[in-house]
Order: structure tokens, then sequence, then C-alpha cells
């Protein structure tokens, strides 16, 4: 029998929702467990990061990363892990292209913590204790990783093979994944592994030529099961979204929001939706065109980019810019 | 920065049909504009994708302007009405990101309007020279500390995490 590999399961800033996923694949782990020793998985084996500090480089065949980046400790554990792996996959949305935890890129550190240990009703802090990186205390000093202003993803501070979209990954698509790590048929290093088709290509709905006065919100229409969300002027991320999830949302009559990330070819998420809602507007009066953005995107960033914030060409939104013009 | 020698910097997407031939009529008829757009012809306005805007605004650029046919007189039939509805979306979000307006600009410039193109390049340098650098990668840098803090948490592993032999 050959030498088993060597595997490694990591989490940055992430909810869980990756491991959950992973065992999504049910008694498939087995045959991951089969084929790799498991050096590192936080949430379910018990192994230390000093012993992967004094492994050898690249000794981890596969590391399967997911969590975007948010403190030192993440960004250090990044660098580690892919100083030891041969194989280094952003594993899901977070670590691909950011997702919810890149959304804190339209405030920043100052405003997370005023928030979180002032201004919410349920704290109590009386003493406006603050996490700091540096403690002095009787038996020495403590220390508590810096919490960046800017969330990144992992290709932003290390090399990545491999991306899996998704938030969080479809479990058949990390089988596949997997199945094409085992077999060596793995596409060229920089390439995400999934389809290269949008959701819209995947969902059942009808479609037929676009023509929006008004965008609505979910609440307000009872769509019908058998048009395109889209033509009913629900927006639908589908037209740049990722295939891979089976277009499971807009089956089930609510719109894409674009989880599995932008489709192959597809530099920014946010401005390919943009171009696509603009086109189906259906007016050539600027201000009936305005009316009908404003009253309809009123949160443009949370629509465009809630995946992929961090990960978009602007990255993150400028605090000290107010948006208006010089005469305003 | 010092603004006084702030040079500010322009890209321009110019459409081949009208706006590009009006800055080309500039050109011929010797009418001055200042030096700081730099001009990218595209076959139509309606080529000029968000991301192009974007891609200008986060590599370096202080300003962009999207310059095409009047409405009806698009070469390709309607196709700067696309970017008019695609501008004001973007304009829309780029607001919301906390980009001044008057940085990125929709202008309307027929073949024979060299003088009101050369005029709107030069009023828009003014309110970006106004408005200072945008230095966008600079709002995602973090500062110094994280290198050291990286560096410590090394440190701190060696010494506190070393497993007793």
């Amino acid at each position: 029998m050959s030498e088993k590999g060597k595997l490694a399961l990591y989490w940055a800033a992430s909810c869980g929702g990756c491991e959950i996923a992973v065992l999504g694949i049910n008694e498939k782990i087995l045959d991951v467990a089969a084929a790799f020793d498991i050096v590192l998985w936080p949430v379910a084996v018990d192994a230390k990061v000093r012993s992967i500090e004094k492994m050898p480089d690249k000794s981890i065949d596969l590391c399967l990363f997911n969590g975007a980046i948010r403190t030192s400790e993440q960004e250090y554990m990044a660098r580690l892990l892919r100083q030891k792996s041969k194989v280094l996959v952003a594993f899901g949305s977070c670590a691909h292209e950011g997702c919810i935890p890149g959304l804190g890129n339209v405030t920043n550190r100052e405003e997370i913590f005023q928030t979180a240990y002032h201004d919410t009703p349920s704290t109590v802090n009386p003493d406006g204790v603050r996490p700091q990186t540096e403690t002095e205390v009787a038996e020495g000093t403590l220390y508590l990783p810096l919490f960046y202003d800017t969330v990144k993803t992992l290709d932003q501070c290390v090399e990545v093979e491999y991306y899996l979209p998704g938030c969080p990954p479809e479990p058949e698509r990390i089988w596949d994944a997997i199945v094409a790590i085992l077999e060596n048929k793995l596409p060229p290093p920089g390439s995400v592994i999934g389809a290269e088709t949008t959701v819209c290509d995947v969902c059942p709905r009808t479609r037929t030529e676009k023509k929006i006065k008004e965008f609505k919100r979910t609440w307000e229409i009872i769509p019908d099961p058998d048009i395109c969300l889209l033509d009913q002027g629900l927006v639908c991320c589908g037209i740049a979204t990722r295939s891979g999830c089976g277009a499971l949302c807009p089956t089930v009559g609510s719109p894409c929001i674009g989880c599995y990330g932008p489709n192959e070819g597809v530099e920014d998420f946010g401005a390919r939706m943009m171009t696509a809602l603009a086109s189906v507007i259906d007016s050539d009066d600027p201000e009936e065109i305005d009316r009908i953005i404003q009253e309809g995107i009123p949160d443009p960033i949370g629509t465009f980019y809630r995946f992929s914030l961090a990960h978009g060409q602007l990255r993150r939104r400028d605090l000290n810019g107010n948006g208006k013009s010089v005469e305003a | 920065m010092n603004t006084e020698t702030f040079e500010p910097k322009i890209v321009g997407f110019l459409c081949n049909w009208c706006s590009y031939r009006a800055a080309d009529l500039a050109g011929t008829a010797r009418i001055k504009y200042q030096p700081n757009v730099r001009i990218i012809r595209v076959m139509c306005s309606g080529r000029v994708d968000p991301s192009f805007v974007l891609k200008a605004l986060a590599l370096g650029a202080d300003g962009v302007m999207i310059a095409g046919c009047h409405p009806g007189e698009c070469h390709y039939l309607e196709q700067n009405y696309k970017a008019m509805r695609r501008f004001q979306m973007l304009k829309h979000t780029l607001r919301s990101f906390g980009i001044e307006e008057d940085r990125v600009r929709l202008q309307w410039a027929s073949a024979a309007e060299g003088v009101q193109l050369a005029e709107a390049i030069n009023d828009m340098i003014e309110k970006v020279r106004a408005l200072g650098p945008l230095n966008w990668s600079g709002k995602y840098a973090e500062n110094g500390e994280v290198e050291a803090a990286i560096e410590r948490l090394a440190e701190e592993h060696a010494e506190a995490m070393e497993v007793p032999a």
C-alpha cells in the first residue's frame, strides 16, 4: 500500500459552514480519511499549530483553507500553511472572494470596535475596555492578534493554486474536487475548480427579453413559478454567478444572491451585475433611469458585492469620501 | 501630497465615431486642453464596461471620462443609451463606495464638437484637481503594524507553545 497523503483543513474569518459542507459529503469522508492523514483540522482533529510549524516545507499534500483574512493571526496561518503545503486551495467564498466577512470593508477597525465594545444596547463596558495587541499584566505581556481595517482574501496574502467557490461549496463539488486531486486530473494552477457557466444556464425558469420599469424587493411580490425572476423585476444575480449549486434559490422562487462567485472570465462581479441590470432597464430618459435605480437598488454594495467586496477591483469603501460632487 | 503640484490623471474612453473624432478635430484645429487626460479609443461608449472604470480608478487614475455620440446619434443605433444606463448604475454604486461624483463623467461629444470636448475635459480636470488625488490603493493598505504582529506570533509560538521533550 502506498503511503497516505497529508491533508490539512483550516478556517480563518468564516462562519464554520464550510466545515459542515465538508461533512456534507457524508460517508465519503471515510474515503478521504482512507486516502489522507488529516494533520490539521481545528473543528474535528486535535492537532497543534506547533507541530505544523515543525513539519518540513511542502510536506502537506493538500490544504483546504476556508475563511477570509481579518487578523494577523489568520495571515500568519495562511503563510504557514502556504509554506508547508504543496497544493493550497482557497475553499469557499470567504477565502476565494471575502464573502460576508469581506462586507466589513464598508467600515473599519475603529467603527467595528466602537459598535461592538461601546454602542450596542447589550454592551456593558463601563471602563471602555477594548482589545489591545499588547497588555501588561503582573505575569508579563499578553498579546492579541492585530485586527485589520480591511479584510483580505487568501490570494491577496499568499499564492493559491485553486479556488473552490460557494458559500458554502456544495458537497458534490467538494467531492468532485477531491477526486480530481486524488486522480491528479487538475486544471492549470490558478483555476477555479467548477463549472464554466452561469446559474441562469441551469435555471429551469423561462426567459424572455427583459424590460424592467421597476426593480422589486422579494417581499413585494409573489413571483410566478415558471418565469425568470429578473423578468419579474427581482434582482437575481444568476446572470453573473458561476453555476455549481444547480440553481437552488431561483428554483424555489428566491433570487440568486451570487454566493458561487463570478462566472469564468468575470473580473469584477459587481461590474457584471451593474452592466446586466442597466441593460434591462426599459427607459431612455435619464431622470426616469435614475429614479428606477435609486428606488430599486437602495444598497448597491450589498446587492452587487455581497460576496465579493474584498476581491472586487475597489476592495473597500472609502470612509473619508462622501460620494458628493464639488458643488454640493 | 502637496495639492499645488498635484496633476490629476484622467482616463478618457472615447468612442471611435464621434468623441475620438472630436478630440482629433481639437488637435487639428489647435484647440488647447490640459494634458492630464489619457485617451483610449473604444468602438462605442456602449463598449465601456463598468469594470474598465473601476480598474482605472483602482490602478491609479484620479478620474474617468466616458465620451460618446449624442443620444439618438449612435453609430450602432442605441448603444450610447446603454452606456447612459450603465453610467447611472455605476455612479449610484460609486457614491456608496465614497467616490466623489465628479471623478467619473459621461460626456456627449459629436465629431464636430472639438471645442465642447476640450472644454469638458478642462472642466473635469479642474474639478478633479480640486478634489485632490484619489490614491485608491492607499485606502486598503494596512499600516506597518502588520508585519510586526505576524513576526511576534512566530516568536511567541516558538517560546510558549514548545512541547516539552
